[in-house]
C-alpha cells in the first residue's frame, strides 16, 4: 500500500480480527441463527450502549469502577516496586519477604473479599483493598526479578566509580529494573480489573461489576453485554496509556 | 601542549588469588611481582584464562587478593583508578553526557564544576555532538569512546583497561588504538592494558608483560623499544615490529598450547 507507513499498516491489521468477529456475529443473528433475546446482536448492544451513555447511567458506573481500579493500582504497585527493589539490594529484606510472597501470592484474591468486607465495610475501601492485594504481588515479583538480574557489569562500574548504596539504588537498580517493573504493571493492571469487577458483584450498588450482575438478575442480556464490553474497552485504553508511558520512560528499550 | 602530567605508580608484590569452588581451590594468579612506574603504558598479554583480568579487577577494587600487597602511589590524584571494560558498561538509561558525568556525580562534584570537565572529556574523544544520544543509538566504537571519556573525566591516577577494543571490528580497533595512544601521549596517565593480542600490546605499550597459562604467573617482561609519538599503522608494517611480534609469539606459543592441553584434559 503506497503512501502508508508500515506502522499505519500494522495498526489496521490490529483492527481486522475484532471487527471481523463483530461483523460475523451481526450477520449470523440477522440470518436468524441464534436467539436474539439471549444473544443480542452487536447493533442491539450498541443501541443500548448509546442509551445508557446518554442517560448518564454508564458514566456513573464507569467512574465508580475506574476510581477503585486506579486507587488500588497505585496503592498496590508503589509499595510493590519499593519492596521489590529493597529485596534485590538487601538480603535480609529478601529473606523476610520471600516466605510471605510464596504463601500469599497463590491465594485467589477474590477469596479475601469476605474478610475485607469485615475489615473495611461495604464502601469503596474494601474493593480498593482487594485490588491492592491483587496488584502488589505481580509487581513485587517482577520488580525483584528485574532488579536481581541487572547485568553484573553495571554493579562493577558503579563500584569502580565509587557509587554509594543510595546512588546505586536510585540510578542503577531502579532504572535497570524498569523494563521488568513495567511488565509487572501490565499484569497488575489486567488483574486489578479482573478482581474488581468480580468484587462488584456483591455488596455494592455501583460499578460495572454491579451493572453486569444486576442485569443478569433482571435478564437484561444487552445491558450485561454493555458491561462486559465496557470492561474490555477500559482495560484496552488503560493498557495503551501504560504502554505509551513505558515508551516515554524507557527510551533506551530496543525500538 | 599542556604540561605533561604523570600518573600513579604501582608496586605489586607476591600477589596471589585463589578461588574456592565445589571442586576445591583454583589458583588464578600466583607470584605476581610487578612495578609500574608513573605514566607508564603497560600491557599484559596472556592466553585466555591466565588470570590477567583477575589481576586488573583486583587493582580496580572489584576483587580481593588472597595474599600479597599492592601499593599505589596516587598522591595528588583525587581518584586512584578508573576502569574501561570490555563491553563498554555504559548505563543504557543514561545519555552519553550523563554516563560520562557519572564518576563525578558519585564523588559529589558540583554540577557547575562537572560541566566543563564533561565538555572537555567529550571533546577529547570527539563525541561532543553525540552527548545527548543514548548508548543504543551509538556504534560499538562510539560506545567505547564514551567509556574512555567516562574514565578520563574523573582524572584518575591510572586507567585500567580490560580488552576494551576486543569486540570492535578491525578498522575501528585501529582507529581507537591510535586515539588511545594519542590521549596517553597528551596526558601521560599510567595505563594498565590487558589484551590477548600481542600486536596490540606492542603497538601501544612501553612494556609488555607475558603471563603463563593457569595459574597466571609472569613469564617474561619485554621492553618495547619503539619511541613515542607513534604512528601505529606505519609501525605495524615495519620489519622490527614483525620480528618482535614473532619473538613474543614464540614465548607465548608454549603457554597457549599448555592452556589448550589443560582444557582438553
Amino acid at each position: 500500500m503506497s503512501g502508508m507507513s508500515g506502522k499505519t499498516q500494522e495498526r489496521l491489521l490490529y483492527l481486522i480480527s475484532p471487527i471481523g468477529l463483530i461483523l460475523l456475529w451481526q450477520v449470523l443473528l440477522m440470518l436468524g441463527i441464534g436467539d436474539r433475546r439471549f444473544i443480542p446482536a452487536p447493533s442491539d448492544i450498541a443501541w443500548r450502549y448509546w442509551e445508557m451513555l446518554r442517560s448518564g447511567e454508564l458514566v456513573q458506573h464507569t467512574a465508580a469502577t475506574l476510581y477503585r481500579v486506579f486507587a488500588g493500582f497505585f496503592l498496590g504497585s508503589i509499595p510493590g516496586i519499593a519492596v521489590g527493589l529493597l529485596m534485590a539490594m538487601f538480603r535480609p529484606v529478601r529473606i523476610f519477604f520471600d516466605p510471605l510472597i510464596a504463601s500469599l501470592f497463590p491465594i485467589p484474591k477474590i477469596a479475601l473479599m469476605p474478610l475485607l468486607l469485615l475489615a473495611f465495610g461495604f464502601g469503596d475501601a474494601s474493593k480498593i483493598a482487594l485490588v491492592v492485594t491483587a496488584v502488589f504481588f505481580p509487581v513485587v515479583v517482577n520488580t525483584y526479578v528485574g532488579a536481581a538480574n541487572i547485568e553484573k557489569i553495571y554493579w562493577d562500574v558503579a563500584r569502580n566509580f565509587g557509587a554509594s548504596q543510595a546512588v546505586v539504588f536510585r540510578r542503577i537498580v531502579f532504572f535497570g529494573a524498569l523494563p521488568m517493573i513495567f511488565a509487572g504493571l501490565r499484569i497488575a493492571l489486567a488483574v486489578s480489573f479482573i478482581v474488581l469487577v468480580a468484587s462488584e458483584f456483591v455488596a455494592t450498588k455501583s460499578g460495572i461489576g454491579y451493572l453486569i450482575w444486576s442485569s443478569w438478575e433482571l435478564l437484561q442480556v444487552d445491558v450485561m453485554f454493555v458491561g462486559i464490553v465496557t470492561v474490555g474497552v477500559l482495560g484496552l485504553i488503560a493498557t495503551v496509556i501504560l504502554q505509551e508511558i513505558e515508551r516515554k520512560v524507557i527510551p533506551w528499550k530496543a525500538e | 601542549m599542556p604540561v605533561q602530567r604523570r600518573g600513579a605508580a604501582v608496586e605489586i608484590a607476591g600477589l596471589r588469588r585463589e578461588y574456592f569452588s565445589g571442586q576445591g581451590a583454583v589458583l588464578a594468579i600466583d607470584h605476581i611481582d610487578l612495578k609500574v612506574s608513573a605514566g607508564e603504558f603497560l600491557c599484559i598479554v596472556g592466553p585466555s584464562g591466565c588470570g590477567k583480568s583477575t589481576l586488573l579487577r583486583i587493582l580496580a577494587g572489584l576483587d580481593r587478593q588472597s595474599s600479597g600487597t599492592i601499593k599505589v602511589d596516587a598522591a595528588g590524584w583525587a581518584v586512584e583508578n578508573a576502569m574501561v571494560f570490555q563491553e563498554s558498561g555504559l548505563f543504557p538509561w543514561m545519555d552519553v553526557e550523563t554516563n560520562v558525568r557519572f564518576g563525578l556525580d558519585t564523588r559529589g562534584v558540583p554540577r557547575a564544576e562537572a560541566a566543563p570537565r564533561v565538555d572537555a572529556a567529550l571533546k577529547l574523544v570527539g563525541l561532543t555532538h553525540f552527548r545527548n544520544h543514548y548508548p543504543h543509538q551509538l556504534s560499538g566504537g562510539m560506545r567505547q569512546r564514551s567509556a574512555i571519556a567516562r574514565a578520563f573525566v574523573t582524572d584518575p591516577g591510572m586507567l585500567l583497561m580490560d580488552e576494551p577494543f576486543a569486540a570492535l571490528d578491525a578498522q575501528n580497533r585501529v582507529i581507537l588504538q591510535a586515539e588511545l595512544v594519542r590521549l596517553w601521549e597528551q596526558t601521560g596517565k599510567t595505563v594498565i592494558y590487558v589484551t590477548h593480542s600481542i600486536e596490540e600490546a606492542l603497538l601501544m605499550g612501553d612494556r609488555t608483560v607475558i603471563m603463563t597459562a593457569q595459574p597466571g604467573r609472569i613469564k617474561q617482561i619485554i621492553d618495547v623499544p619503539f619511541p613515542h609519538p607513534r604512528d601505529l599503522i606505519q609501525l605495524s608494517g615495519s620489519a622490527e615490529f614483525g620480528k618482535l611480534k614473532l619473538d613474543i609469539w614464540r614465548v607465548l606459543e608454549g603457554e597457549v598450547m599448555r592452556a589448550r592441553a589443560e582444557l582438553e584434559k
